[in-house]
């Protein structure tokens, strides 16, 4: 907190004279104070720097400063052959680790044109990452409730996200950078008995949500704290970039699991779920109404999960098996090739889009012919929706600020990349 | 002049009639619509498609070094349309002499931190844009990283007792 620094001990009056003070106020205006919120506020959720200019309570103007998390990720893809970079696009978003694998996976697969990857692939595919949907809202809920003031929440919604991380081990080895969806497929053959895991979640979580219902819908202070809070202009959000739940509460029916479906998303009976209130409490209700949705994809997936291979048929681009690799000379060929050279993919460039928990992820991935990716940009939701941080404080009181900041559900990594 | 695979491609037409000489190529490979645009246009045309072909979002702004080719710099636009869902691609060359082009912001204010970001990050100047600095590195950062010639672990620090 700073107002105006005068060291009297050490300044002489003539010195004084000429040290820069901020103009006086006219009589009877408060002076205004320069707030800086962060970088490690709890509330912030990773290492976000916002500097508020305040009047009293009321924050005149809000400058985000962000970039302390950036790691160089799409300058490293650059250095890395083209299935190696999945595991760097694990640690762009650590809620949504499958969907930005599978975005990658699906880029890089339209680039290479002639692979097909199988149903039961595509199914998995749709059912992990509607499971990291689960897992990334399940977070938001619990951490954003805890900043309002209601702690209870969180340990229902992180009970519930202990058994999807569980799951995600058993698909994958790992908790949270799972590089579990590769380019081809899968990475690993989906593990014996994970329909009854699946299942035995699955049937259970609907009961989950309303429990979570139950704590905040009738709860005064949580309604109190979010009807009417955080609100912008729909044509100012649209103007910002932002994307997902945050423009689905303002009654923008666009989800790109419907618009531009991938994956055989087609396949699969879900609404989008929209609220016309534009402030937090409607992002609250938008994405309760995913853990539902989400939750009636998996149980489709699960009832429904085709038979049949889980790879590709792509011998130069996805590794053998290792009973082949012992006894067959062009498959030991094929390894060697992989993984010390890696696959070549094609010249030229795609635009891939799926819907992440947090709005659009895209990447736009280019090659120029050899085993490395030669550009991967990648256009993360988090930075599209921070940016509309401003819009949402900007006139507002700062105990709002708060809620209006978890409201729009930032991973920090995401947007520093 | 239209591109011969975006022939029947109705905002190109639309686009080209307006701006004679804006559009300078582009393709419709994979089924994603990319042109070309003189870079001095780029502000206009933007500002046409955005408001008389239903260009509202604009998804993101980013450049691919093409090092040691001259020009050396291709800006990326993503545009996205809600009404049409559809998407299109704008690119416009930039020299490594100057790398200027003009802003899109005035359009789009969400191009305001892409354009930083491809600033920082490649060292492409936007004209006319309101706040243009780095974003992601510190502000005494030098070169830009994502330049081609940038080494991956940077030029100042060595690692491992190198």
């Amino acid at each position: 907190m700073r107002e105006t620094e005068i060291h009297t001990d050490t300044i002489t009056a003539e010195a004084a004279e000429e040290t820069v003070h901020p103009p006086a106020p006219p009589p009877g205006v408060a002076r205004r104070m320069t707030l800086n919120m962060g970088p490690q506020h709890p509330s912030t959720h990773g290492v976000l720097r916002v500097v508020l200019e305040l009047d009293g309570e009321t924050i005149i103007t809000a400058v985000p400063d962000i970039g302390f998390l950036h790691t160089g990720i799409e300058k490293e893809c650059e250095a890395k052959t083209w299935q190696q970079a999945v595991t760097l696009t694990d640690r762009v978003d650590y809620l949504a680790n499958l969907s930005n694998n599978l975005v990658y996976a699906l880029a890089v697969e339209k680039l290479i044109g002639d692979i097909e990857i199988p149903a039961k692939a595509q199914w998995m595919r749709v059912m992990l990452t509607e499971f990291s949907r689960l897992n990334s809202h399940l977070v938001w809920l619990g951490t954003h409730a805890l900043d309002i003031g209601a702690m209870t929440v969180f340990f229902y919604c992180f009970r519930e996200r202990e058994d999807i991380l569980r799951i995600f081990e058993m698909f994958s080895g790992q908790r949270m950078m799972t590089s579990y969806i590769r380019i081809g497929g899968l990475a690993l053959e989906p593990p014996r008995g994970w329909q009854q895991r699946v299942g035995k979640f699955i049937n259970a979580f609907p009961s989950k949500v309303d429990e979570y219902e139950e704590l905040l819908n009738a709860n005064p202070i949580w309604k109190v704290r979010t009807q009417g809070v955080g609100m912008a202009p729909l044509e100012d959000l649209l103007d910002l970039g932002v994307t997902g739940p945050m423009i689905r509460a303002a009654g923008v029916a666009w989800d790109v699991r419907k618009n531009e479906p991938y994956s055989s998303y087609e396949k699969f009976d879900f609404d989008i779920c929209t609220e016309t209130g534009n402030d937090v409490w409607s992002r609250y209700r938008v994405r309760l109404g995913e853990l539902r949705q989400s939750a009636r994809i998996i149980k489709q997936a699960l009832e429904g999960m085709p038979e049949g291979a889980w790879q590709a048929d792509a011998p130069k681009i996805v590794l053998p098996e290792r009973e082949k690799m012992k006894t067959q000379m062009e498959a030991l060929i094929h390894h060697f090739k992989i993984v010390t050279e890696g696959f070549r993919v094609p010249a030229g460039e795609v635009y891939q889009a799926v819907e992440s928990p947090r709005g659009e992820i895209g990447y736009y991935v280019v090659s120029n012919g050899t085993s490395r990716p030669y550009r991967v940009f990648m256009r993360t939701p988090s930075f599209g929706n921070l940016q509309a941080l401003p819009a949402l404080l900007e006139g507002r009181l700062l105990a709002d600020s708060i809620a209006a900041l978890g409201s729009m559900d930032f991973v920090l990594g995401d947007t520093d990349r | 002049m239209i591109p011969d695979q975006l022939k029947d491609y109705p905002e190109a037409a639309a686009l080209d009639a307006s701006f004679p000489d804006a559009i300078t190529g582009g393709h419709g490979e994979r089924g994603e619509r990319t042109l070309f645009i003189a870079p001095p246009k780029i502000a206009e045309v933007c500002r046409y498609l955005k408001d008389a072909q239903g260009f509202v979002r604009l998804s993101g702004i980013t450049a691919v070094d093409w090092y040691p080719a001259d020009p050396r710099f291709e800006v990326v636009y993503l545009l996205h349309s809600l009404e049409k869902n559809a998407r299109l691609r704008l690119k416009c060359w930039v020299s490594e002499a100057g790398a200027e082009i003009d802003s899109v912001t005035p359009v789009w204010r969400a191009a305001n931190w892409y354009e930083r970001e491809v600033f920082d990050l490649f060292g492409i100047r936007f004209r006319n844009h309101p706040d243009l600095r780095r974003i992601l590195m510190p502000t005494d950062w030098e070169g830009h990283p994502l330049r081609k010639d940038y080494p991956v672990h940077g030029y100042k620090y060595s690692y491992g007792g190198e």
